[in-house]
């Protein structure tokens, strides 16, 4: 391993293999939480934050506790079981430690269990055979790529709301058109790595 | 409610794809052929009506502070059960759909219809229930497929459709084609349920 792997995790994660506009991880946030600029950069940060926590503690749990006893097939329910307790512990530690962070962050962090970026990207890193190292950049490749994506979709959508549309475009279709397009783009990135 | 009545709002005017838009990440991922559409609404639906008729016989006994755990543990439960019979039975599907199949897990429509309906329901009217959705959701994972397909491949479950002159436009089989079909498609489907609102 070299710090030029290293670095080729993270720029894939962050552009080439965006999680939202070419891995389709992350949707439901993705479309729900980006009407306004400051709100999605809000929802980024409590993500990267869970991200790396989560993707520490199920490398852990993935050599320490799944190989070690053969029962690899639990995988599933104990990564949500560990990112959905994460996710409160977090949630009670903001609420104690930063009454002004809690209140930015709050509503969102329990959206964040059913985030499917998160336990995806657990998944990805046990399936990618990452060490540890890997797994923790490969973490925050991702979550800085979720919130690069989740910003600029915000500021789009900011605009979106005054455009004269058929009204059955708006919301949801113009939106999805939208990050359709946002994919295009992302995909000038494909030779990069 | 009559469950005529249960049944027949996930199909059309509470469909989980295009008027709730949940479960989004499936939707987009897995729809690139019929087949696969076919076979991630077929999975979402068995996890659903297991979900769901565990969760309404539990719902008496479930502590209201804890009830998000619980229910994941069920909808994890059924959702590493569907796994393993992919795995035994149908391998090459269980390989297109990949990490798709654990994340079902995360799939906002489970949980979403464990909160607002299994939990507060009978086991009869939540069977019901997931029946509804889970054919919704599948209808509609299946008619982006073939949109995707048919544009993509030239073809309709592996069926070839056009003369040799045909080109197919790749696009649609990538990332970008999921995005923008689901969003004309979405369009499509407000103008009918508009139209039969008026």
């Amino acid at each position: 391993m070299s710090a030029s792997s290293i670095f080729v995790i993270l720029i894939s994660a962050i552009f080439v293999n965006n999680f939202v506009l070419s891995r389709f991880l992350g949707i439901c946030p993705f479309l729900g939480v980006s009407k306004k600029v400051e709100t999605s950069l809000g929802m980024g940060m409590a993500v990267t934050f869970v991200m790396t926590m989560a993707s520490i503690i199920t490398f852990v749990a993935q050599r320490f506790i799944l190989d070690l006893l053969g029962i690899q097939y639990m995988q599933t329910i104990v990564f949500i079981l560990v990112i959905a307790s994460l996710v409160q512990l977090v949630e009670m530690v903001i609420q104690k430690t930063s009454p002004v962070l809690y209140q930015s962050l709050g509503v969102y962090l329990p959206l964040i269990t059913t985030n499917c970026a998160v336990l995806g990207l657990t998944i990805l890193n046990i399936q990618n055979e990452y060490n540890l190292v890997e797994t923790i950049f490969h973490a925050i490749g991702a979550a800085i790529g979720f919130t690069l994506a989740i910003v600029l979709f915000a500021a789009i959508r900011e605009r979106l709301e005054l455009v004269d549309i058929p009204v059955e475009f708006k919301g949801f279709p113009i939106a999805l058109i939208t990050a359709g397009l946002m994919s295009l783009a992302f995909m000038g990135f494909a030779g990069l790595v | 409610m009559k469950l005529s009545k249960i049944f027949s709002r996930g199909l059309v005017m509470d469909n989980p794809v295009f008027i709730q838009a949940l479960g989004m990440c499936p939707i987009l991922a897995v729809t690139n052929t019929a087949f696969n559409s076919f076979g991630m609404g077929m999975a979402t639906t068995s996890v659903l009506l297991g979900s769901n008729i565990v969760i309404s016989l539990l719902r008496k006994f479930i502590p209201s502070k804890i009830r998000i755990p619980c229910f994941i543990v069920v909808i994890a439960t059924f959702v590493t059960m569907v796994g393993m019979i992919l795995e035994a039975y149908f391998p090459a599907l269980n390989q297109a759909l990949g990490i798709f199949i654990p994340l079902i897990v995360v799939n906002c429509l489970i949980l979403g219809r464990a909160e607002s309906f299994a939990s507060k329901n009978s086991t009869v009217g939540s069977i019901t229930d997931a029946l509804g959705m889970g054919l919704g959701f599948t209808g509609a994972l299946v008619l982006l497929g073939i949109v995707r397909e048919v544009i993509g491949f030239g073809t309709v479950f592996d069926m070839q459709l056009f003369g040799d002159s045909f080109e197919p436009m790749a696009l649609m089989t990538m990332a970008p084609g999921a995005f923008m079909a689901l969003g004309v498609l979405m369009a499509v489907f407000n103008r009918i349920v508009y139209a039969r609102l008026k």
